[in-house]
């Protein structure tokens, strides 16, 4: 029986009275790959943001409920550990444009004032961008700047900057969206690399994506977890009729 | 082609015409200004004039060194006052955009930013010379506020048009606030920052009233901030109304020593937006 990563306990989220997300109950195994779907607008970003809680940086934005993290409720730990622990990934590529690739990709130790070796740094970011298949393509030109990049560069990159904290959790929203499709493809195998190392929940949109590289799909419907169970399963024999009715594209 | 098309190129034609013109004419004041007092000042300018101090009517190898001296220490104390709260305040301007307190204080800025500098200087006179008599401290204070309406809104307008994700990229690492603003934000709007705040230097250097009520002048060289400082406008105000030739002659050439000085800020400031634009 695989073990239990994230779990969220009756979370929900607003932005001022707007409820957003409602009642959320989902648990998330190690070491898989969830995608999480539903039609524009249904919380989906929000729930993710919730996860990291980083959806709190908005004014007026609140939640209830709890999100463990390892048995931990990460609404009682600091934000900076939970986001130490729980990296992100956006939907449009945001490397630091004032830092070459190099300081990019240790962003989140250079820039939280974390000193480390020169040989440290070094193998990290080595390490990292081997990671996200990028090292080969940027290893003679580190120190130029991150923007110079390809988009799907870029995205990779950032990609790198959030495994090089060593997080337990990635969180992508919408992640290739703003890619082409063999960027795509390139991403999209990165996932099954990384999940022998970490858990990852992904945003998307593209239901071949979602089939192809989740092991879990979580369907959500006007800020409700409507179901969630095997992709395999999900796809050929779900449950609830507005599942059926999105994925046969009755309405989206 | 028929008369109705013909007739509308020719208005266009025009009215292009008519753009080329004004905006061409609205350099001819510029460059007359700049012409005449480079020739007036040119000659004037020598080693002398810029390390001797005043003479008294009559004696020649009068010079400006005093007020260039002044105009130095006062502006650069202003800066040391202005920059550190303007670049803060558009920080905080930019990270709450909707906040009461940002409301209020984006509308002081602003209209701090009308107040017309003779007023500076009279309340700068009251809240600070009546009390503790003439100062070049009290001059770099006035010549600060006059700076910091500059420093606030360019460095709020800077930070605006950063993108969110930045931001946001910067949270997700787990970076607290001041590090994100410190690290990511500011070191990614520099040049706007920076370009502010030469332009405010650029824009008190010539300042006249706030410093008549304030720093008021001298006649030597000083560097103590707290006697009365000679400084460049306020030695051409001087010199300029005096009836004597070689006093006239000393302010055309301070006035293109602060022409120039001008001049070379606002270039800096562009070679330094060029240079330390950072690309998003
Ligand atoms: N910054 C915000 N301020 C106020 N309301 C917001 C904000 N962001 C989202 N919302 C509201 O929350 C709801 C859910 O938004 P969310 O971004 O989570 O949807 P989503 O499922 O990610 O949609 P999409 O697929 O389009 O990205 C929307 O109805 C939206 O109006
Ligand atoms: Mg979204």
């Amino acid at each position: 029986m695989e073990s239990t990563i994230v779990k969220s306990v009756d979370y929900n989220a607003y932005f001022g009275d707007n409820h957003v997300v409602k009642n959320v109950n989902i648990e998330i195994p190690r070491n898989n790959v969830i995608a999480v779907m539903g039609p524009s607008g249904c919380g989906k970003t929000t729930f993710l943001r919730g996860i990291n809680r980083m959806h709190e940086l908005i004014p007026g934005a609140t939640a209830k409920g709890k999100i463990m993290l390892n048995n931990e409720d990460v609404m009682e730990m600091h934000p900076i550990f939970v986001r130490l622990k729980i990296g992100m990934v956006f939907q449009r590529p945001n490397p630091f444009p004032n830092l070459s690739i190099y300081d990019n990709v240790i962003a989140g130790y250079k820039l939280n004032g974390i000193k480390l070796p020169k040989a440290e740094k070094d193998k990290i970011v080595e390490h990292s961008l081997t990671r996200v298949a990028l090292w080969k393509e940027v290893k003679d030109s580190l120190t130029k700047k991150g923007s110079f990049l390809s988009g799907g560069q870029q995205q990779r990159l950032c990609i790198a900057r959030a495994v090089a904290m060593e997080p337990e959790v990635l969180l992508f929203d919408e992640p290739t969206s703003a890619l082409d499709p063999i960027s795509t493809s390139t991403v999209e195998e990165l996932f099954h690399e990384l999940k022998k190392n970490y858990t990852l929940i992904i945003v998307t949109h593209n239901m071949q994506q979602a089939a192809r590289v989740s092991d879990r799909t979580a369907f959500f419907y006007m800020g409700e977890l409507v179901e969630y169970d095997n992709t395999k399963q999900m796809f050929t024999n779900p449950t609830d009729i507005r599942t059926q009715n999105y994925i046969t594209g009755r309405f989206s | 082609m028929s008369n109705h098309v013909k007739y509308r190129i020719g208005k266009s034609t025009g009215f292009q015409a008519l753009t080329i013109v004004l905006a061409t004419s609205c350099v001819i004041p510029l460059v007359a200004i700049l012409m005449y007092i480079i020739k007036a000042g040119i000659t004037k300018i020598n080693w002398n004039f810029l390390t001797n101090v005043e003479k008294p009517v009559g004696e020649i190898g009068g010079g400006i060194a005093h007020a260039l001296m002044g105009s130095i220490l006062v502006i650069f104390f202003a800066s040391l006052i202005a920059i550190p709260i303007g670049i803060l305040c558009g920080i905080f301007l930019s990270e709450n955009k909707k906040s009461r307190l940002a409301y209020w204080s984006r509308l002081s800025v602003d209209i701090l930013q009308g107040v017309p500098s003779i007023v500076i200087g009279i309340v700068a006179y009251i809240w600070l010379v009546k009390p503790f008599g003439y100062s070049a401290w009290s001059g770099s204070i006035a010549l600060s506020i006059m700076m910091l309406p500059i420093i606030i809104r360019s460095t709020e307008e800077t930070l605006k048009m950063l993108p969110d994700t930045l931001r946001e990229a910067a949270f997700a690492l787990g970076m607290p606030f001041h590090r994100v603003i410190l690290k990511v934000i500011v070191p990614c709007g520099i040049s706007g920052i920076l370009s502010g705040v030469m332009l405010s230097v650029a824009r008190i250097a010539g300042e006249t009233a706030p410093l008549l009520f304030t720093a008021f002048g001298y006649q030597f060289f000083s560097t103590n901030m707290n006697k009365p400082m000679e400084t460049l406008p306020h030695l051409i105000f001087k010199y300029a109304i005096t009836p004597y030739k070689d006093w006239q002659d000393l302010a055309w050439g301070a006035s293109c020593i602060l022409l120039i000085w001008v001049l070379l800020l606002n270039i800096l400031t562009k070679l330094i937006t060029r240079r330390w634009k950072v690309q998003l």
